[in-house]
């Protein structure tokens, strides 16, 4: 199902700038002035925007596009290209693979790993999901619930437990019982804290401290971001060797373009989206789909 | 991208500055750089543009006053209408007079709302009520397990059952009514603000209970959608007060002002941290230098106030802002600093220290300090006062006693002697440094005057003005007073 689809009903006034524009007959100030506040109200930043509005005014110079469906199909691919064409799939190979998940409080890392933990038991993987979020109250009991719901062991410590030791035991469990993948939670932690940021990194060192490998350390970004996603995904990147990024939330009416800046600034690309609470909302990223939601370029979409 | 306002003001103003005035014109470029310093805190779009309106206007028309200099008056304005918006009333916890008072909390997944109903539950426990906790949110797994840890934890019951969100509501409500509890705080489940069957649902819990406060959790990290949101949760529930969550962080918090233009009703608490103790009550004035990228002084003050004590703070302070400090100043200044956080954002507060900062802040990197401070401490005392003594022989016996490489002491004395400019420079501000004399008449007839009682004799502050902005001490008095007051 594409994400479009998915979107639908959460689409709404942001689009009047990019429906006013297909209404213009040619292309002027004005509608660069629409262009520009769509790509801001999308959470693009400031300086992203001014970058992507001055190579698409180059490139309409050149092509001598004044016509805005011209414009809009520049638009568009200008921002796809800033999204790279990367491999997103997510990176086995260990024995067993680990994939970390990391990010700040509430972004939706407990709900990211139950999902794709349903998804990896349906396709056929063994799956331990590691309960290494030691510090919320009862976020271990709220991983337990999706193990019991899709059907993967979880290991887990006491509540305080050291986070890393909780990982490596999910490990040496997974490896022990022969399974592929050991999906490892984290505690939700704000960037500035130092110490919790160095937790972070001793986690991802102990991961592979036995038999495991960590393939992914993916860091889960809520879509409603600002510019402030811009410096989580450095610290994290810092802290942890990020590989990708989950954007989640996006059935909401938030755009989540900060990852276009992730993106550039970093080169972390977004391997997955999470578009609701349902059994299949946990999709492949697809820069394609993503720019057409980000600008609501579908037709049949009327607020 | 958090260079303060002031910084990027500096070059406008020197030619302003060397005209004598401001004309139109230059409102333009600092219009825009606010324009800019707004958005890239995530002011929403919308919010930007009438708040821009309102500043050239009295940009323009303050022009004529000339009290203040023309740079120091533009930056007043913008930061007096910021505090203007974001404070408005105070939030007035009001009870109702027939027990309990019903706490509504909503918003979106993973804002903030089990935490926050812990932290409030622990407010209204440490105000001397008996508050109960009713976990509605049946949506998320493990939410309520997690308010019933929380919730032991803080010594406050906890009510609920796996019926239906509305049901729980209207069986808490009535739990807290028969246990004589006289505040009641709801946790719903987390919703999308364009999810209608549950913003639906959330009014129902809403009409039956009835909340006397109903507030709003915003996440600071929010982008652009954060009018979206407050306007959806406005609309069905007619929200009473914002709850700002994760303040911690370095988000710059641009939500809050748009939250607040949006739904016009006060942001009562600020979550700073983990800790369940970690709720505050909001500052609109701390919040507007954020914002703007200008530092937090308040809070820097407080926090040296905490860790220093005021004698030390007045001498240290004098010294580091005239830079004739030590070396012995300076390893007293980093344990000193280290005690109150982690040094990057104890800088960080300090205006215009953002940026400057960026070359010696390798000098301040903690994990370096215990070295630095073996360094120090293998120097004669003549060594430490005045470091030009210390040439190759001494340096190769420092190196032995340290353990450390001759190379590190000179990159050392290097950092050292940058940081002393730097201060100097932000404690002279272009006007040469001053006097302790003119300190001490400083204080006795600016602040004495002043309404202020908290800001007006803190020490530690006296230099930390705006850099650029010509006479620091007015600058600094207006920050520190906040405008309007």
């Amino acid at each position: 199902m594409s994400l479009r689809s998915r979107l639908g009903r959460a689409r709404n006034a942001f689009s009047a700038q990019v429906r006013g524009v297909r209404s213009v007959s040619t292309v002027d100030a004005a509608t660069w002035d629409a262009l520009e506040e769509a790509l801001i109200l999308a959470d693009l930043g400031v300086s992203t925007t001014a970058d992507v509005i001055a190579a698409v005014r180059r490139r309409a110079d050149a092509e001598a596009g004044d016509e805005p469906d011209v414009v809009l199909d520049l638009l568009r691919a200008e921002v796809v290209e800033r999204l790279g064409s990367h491999d997103r799939s997510l990176a086995r190979g260990g024995d067993p693979s680990v994939w970390l998940f990391v990010g700040v409080n509430g972004v939706g890392k407990t709900t990211t790993v139950g999902k794709l933990g349903r998804m990896e038991v349906q396709a056929g993987t063994g799956v331990v999901l590691a309960a290494g979020d030691t510090f919320r109250a009862a976020a271990a009991d709220q991983l337990a619930l999706w193990g019991d719901e899709v059907g993967a062991a979880v290991v887990s410590g006491a509540e305080g437990a050291d986070p890393s030791s909780v990982i490596f035991d999910a490990v040496e469990h997974a490896a022990a019982v022969g399974a592929d993948l050991v999906l490892a939670d984290t505690a939700g932690r704000v960037h500035t804290r130092g110490n919790l940021m160095d937790e972070l990194s001793k986690v991802r060192r102990v991961a592979e401290k036995g038999s495991g490998t960590v393939t992914e350390t993916l860091l889960v970004i809520d879509s409603t971001t600002g510019q402030n996603g811009l410096v989580q995904a450095r610290r994290f990147t810092e802290a942890a060797d990020v590989t990708g990024v989950v954007l989640t939330k996006l059935d909401g009416s938030a755009r989540g373009g900060i990852v276009v800046a992730v993106q550039e600034e970093l080169g972390i690309p977004v391997k997955m989206v999470g578009v609701g609470e349902g059994p299949d909302d946990l999709l492949a990223f697809d820069p394609v789909e993503f720019v057409d939601a980000l600008f609501e370029l579908d037709d049949d979409v009327e607020a | 991208m958090f260079e303060g306002l002031t910084s990027r003001f500096e070059g406008i103003l020197r030619r302003a500055r060397s005209r004598g005035r401001l004309g139109p014109e230059e409102v333009d470029d600092l219009l825009r750089e606010i324009r800019l310093a707004l958005l890239e805190a995530d002011v929403h779009l919308d919010v930007v543009g009438v708040f821009l309106e309102r500043i050239r206007e009295r940009a323009l028309g303050a022009e004529l006053s000339g009290v203040l200099n023309p740079g120091q008056q533009v930056v007043k304005v913008v930061l007096e209408e910021l505090t203007l918006i974001l404070g408005g009333e105070t939030m007035k916890f009001t009870y109702a007079p027939k027990p309990p008072t019903v706490v509504l909390l909503a918003g979106l997944q993973g804002s903030g709302k089990t935490t926050t109903a812990a932290k409030l539950a622990r407010w209204f426990k440490s105000s001397g009520r008996n508050p109960m906790l009713v976990g509605a949110d049946l949506q998320r797994p493990a939410a309520v397990a997690q308010l019933e840890t929380l919730g032991e934890r803080i010594g406050i019951p906890v009510f609920s059952q796996p019926t239906d969100p509305v049901a729980v509501a209207v069986a808490g409500r009535a739990e807290a009514a028969r246990l004589g509890r006289d505040v009641v705080i709801f946790d719903t489940a987390g919703r999308l603000a364009v999810d209608d069957e549950l913003m639906e649902e959330v009014r129902g819990i809403s009409e039956a209970v009835q909340p006397d406060h109903t507030l709003l959790v915003i996440d600071s990290m929010m982008g652009q959608d954060a009018v979206n949101v407050a306007t959806a949760f406005h609309d069905r529930l007619s929200l009473d007060a914002v709850v700002l969550t994760k303040l911690d962080g370095d988000a710059r918090g641009g939500a809050a002002l748009s939250v607040r233009e949006v739904v016009g009703c006060p942001i009562a608490f600020a979550s700073t941290g983990e800790g369940l103790s970690d709720l505050d009550a909001f500052h609109p004035n701390r919040m507007a230098s954020r914002i703007l990228g200008m530092g937090d002084v308040e809070t820097l003050i407080e926090q040296v106030e905490t860790t220093y004590d005021r004698e030390q703070a007045e001498d240290a302070a004098a010294r580091m802002l005239e830079g004739r400090f030590t070396l012995d100043d300076f390893l007293e200044q980093v344990n000193q600093l280290r005690r109150m956080g982690p040094l990057s954002s104890v800088m960080k507060m300090v205006p215009g220290m953002s940026q400057q900062m960026a070359g010696v802040d390798e000098a301040l990197d903690e994990g370096r300090i215990d070295r630095i401070e073996g360094i120090i401490n293998s120097m004669t005392p003549a060594e430490r006062i005045d470091p030009g003594l210390i040439d190759g022989s001494r340096r190769s016996r420092i190196a032995a006693g340290s353990g450390a490489q001759p190379s590190e002491i000179t990159q050392l004395l290097r950092q050292f002697r940058e940081m002393r400019k730097m201060m100097k420079k932000m404690g002279g501000s272009g006007s040469g440094g001053r006097s302790s004399k003119r300190r001490g008449k400083r204080r006795k007839g600016g602040r004495a005057a002043g309404a202020e009682p908290t800001g007006s004799d803190r020490p530690a502050t006296k230099g930390l003005a705006l850099p650029g902005l010509g006479d620091p001490a007015e600058a600094e008095e207006w920050i520190l007073r906040g405008p309007g007051r």
